[in-house]
């Protein structure tokens, strides 16, 4: 109910186009997209149909969203979000609690960049894509690409400008056998790269 | 209820009726790709103004409040899609906000107060002045007047002028009930028709431009055939109006006109942008603005041209 409330919210003031390059699945995959507000994620959420939005679980900085009353509960029951903590010693618990979401049948959409950036470049992938695509070798990545959200609410702006975006779900991929870290993240990065810039 | 107001929805349903049909009956009909093209999209534009006249009849149905409340969505949503268009950058972030979420709110609940002293004047005089003052205090002057010129325009296009629909039912017309809200769907009939009959003229016959280096769409046969159609249905109308069948075709007239000016200029604005629509909302149409253009521009004319006469 207030899921639904934010999502209409979100799209009435960040909606736009949506493309699939792909039929909506409801099989557990790993959204990852470019990262430029705190408005991407729940966009991106507010456009998977009703009943994969329930199972779709953004991973998101611990330190932000336990910050306030507010964002915790946002955090914890209406997007169910993963916590993770971004500077700290157990990066590698971290992906293994979200290969476990995985193979709870959740989906989770993820930032590899790892913090906001301007909107311009996409800056280098961080390496938990990698090791979460090692970890759960048989999981379809999906590159989505989101334009606007930079100029709709941009880093260090609490109320957002109300603007028409575009967000393009491109094609899946996943991990190839022998792949080295480097190939992988640059390829990820690529794909994404390709679906931003297709009009 | 008003009963004219009444004969007025039933007509809208009978020609969407009718419309609908007439769009089904040429998607039989079409063989090549291209007249499938021209129909699929022609159902949708239909499709879509069924959405579009339930959606009013609610706010109509609901009084003047219902009405305010559409119009200040759709200057909402129209604002919007102006300003992604817009070569705004971050240091207009703030003044942005205010202009969606101070100003366009102020705007209509001034309709809803019927205080028109200050709703004719509050952008242009008021924010006009705070509005820059607010941009010079970011400290950018890069661009400094493009950028303030550009969110005036579009708060006088999107907000201001849109906002004058409603207002119609603020008028204090001497034996009729304004507040009914027929004068308010008499201008949105004749517009959006001027617009149909426009389109349906210049596809069947259009064959001299009008502007070519604006839209290569609007023809001098859609012009003038659009524009006497929709006079003739202004005239037509005169019985939900104030005014005798004369009087009644030249506010018609005069709508129909101003529309196809306001449609000619934003289509303007798309070419320099280089994008065919504002948005994507209305399947077949576009986006709000795509289909509000018309009437940002017929709206207050008839507001005051109406006050000064009647």
């Amino acid at each position: 109910m207030i899921g639904a409330a934010i999502a209409g919210l979100a799209r009435l003031i960040a909606g736009g186009s949506v493309q699939w390059a792909e039929r909506p699945s409801s099989v557990p995959r790993v959204y990852f997209a470019n990262h430029t507000s705190h408005l991407d994620f729940v966009l991106l959420w507010s456009y998977l149909p009703r009943e994969l939005r329930a199972r779709t679980r953004p991973v998101a900085a611990r330190d932000y969203w336990e910050s306030s009353r507010l964002r915790r509960y946002l955090a914890g029951e209406v997007f169910r979000a993963l916590l993770i903590d971004r500077a700290g010693p157990d990066a590698r618990s971290a992906v293994d609690r979200m290969a476990q979401c995985l193979s709870d049948g959740d989906s989770l959409i993820l930032f590899p960049e790892g913090t906001r950036g301007t909107g311009e470049e996409i800056a280098p992938f961080k390496s938990g894509l990698f090791h979460l695509s090692q970890a759960s070798p048989d999981i379809e990545l999906v590159p989505v690409a989101i334009e606007n959200l930079n100029r709709i609410l941009p880093k260090g702006e609490f109320l957002p400008v109300p603007m028409v975006s575009r967000v393009v779900f491109g094609p899946s991929l996943r991990l190839v056998d022998g792949e080295s870290k480097d190939d992988f993240l640059a390829r990820t990065r690529a794909a994404l790269e390709a679906i931003r810039g297709s009009a | 209820m008003d009963r004219e107001l009444l004969w007025l929805m039933a007509g809208v349903v009978g020609v969407l009726v009718l419309s609908t049909l007439v769009g089904q009956v040429l998607r039989l009909r079409a063989r090549s790709a291209r007249s499938r093209e021209t129909v699929a999209n022609l159902n949708a534009r239909i499709a879509a103004w069924w959405a579009m006249a339930a959606t009013f009849a609610v706010a109509s149905l609901t009084g003047g409040i219902g009405s305010i409340v559409l119009f200040a969505l759709l200057s909402f949503l129209a604002l919007r899609e102006f300003i992604t268009l817009s070569p705004t950058g971050r240091a207009d972030h703030r003044a942005l906000a205010w202009s969606f979420f101070v100003v366009t709110p102020i705007q209509y609940v001034l309709v809803g107060i019927e205080w028109y002293g200050l709703f004719s004047i509050l952008i242009p005089v008021y924010v006009f002045l705070l509005l820059a003052t607010r941009l010079v205090l970011s400290g950018d002057t890069d661009r400094f007047l493009e950028r303030t010129a550009t969110i005036q325009w579009g708060l006088m296009a999107c907000v201001y002028c849109v906002s004058y629909a409603p207002a119609l039912l603020l008028l204090d017309i001497e034996g009729y009930d304004s507040g009914s809200g027929k004068l308010l769907l008499f201008l949105v009939l004749v517009v959006q028709a001027s617009d149909v009959f426009q389109y349906t003229w210049g596809k069947l016959i259009g064959r001299w431009r009008i502007a070519p280096s604006v839209s290569p769409n609007k023809t001098w046969e859609g012009f003038v055939g659009g524009i006497a159609c929709a006079t003739l249905l202004g005239a037509g109308l005169w019985w939900a109006t104030p005014f005798n069948p004369l009087e009644a075709a030249g506010m018609a007239l005069l709508i129909a006109l101003a529309g196809f000016a306001g449609g000619l200029v934003m289509s303007a604005i798309k070419r320099d942008r280089g994008v065919k629509d504002f948005g994507t909302l209305l399947p077949g149409h576009g986006g709000v603005l795509d289909r509000i253009d018309s009437l940002l521009f017929a709206a207050p004319l008839f507001f005051h041209v109406t006050r000064f006469f009647f």
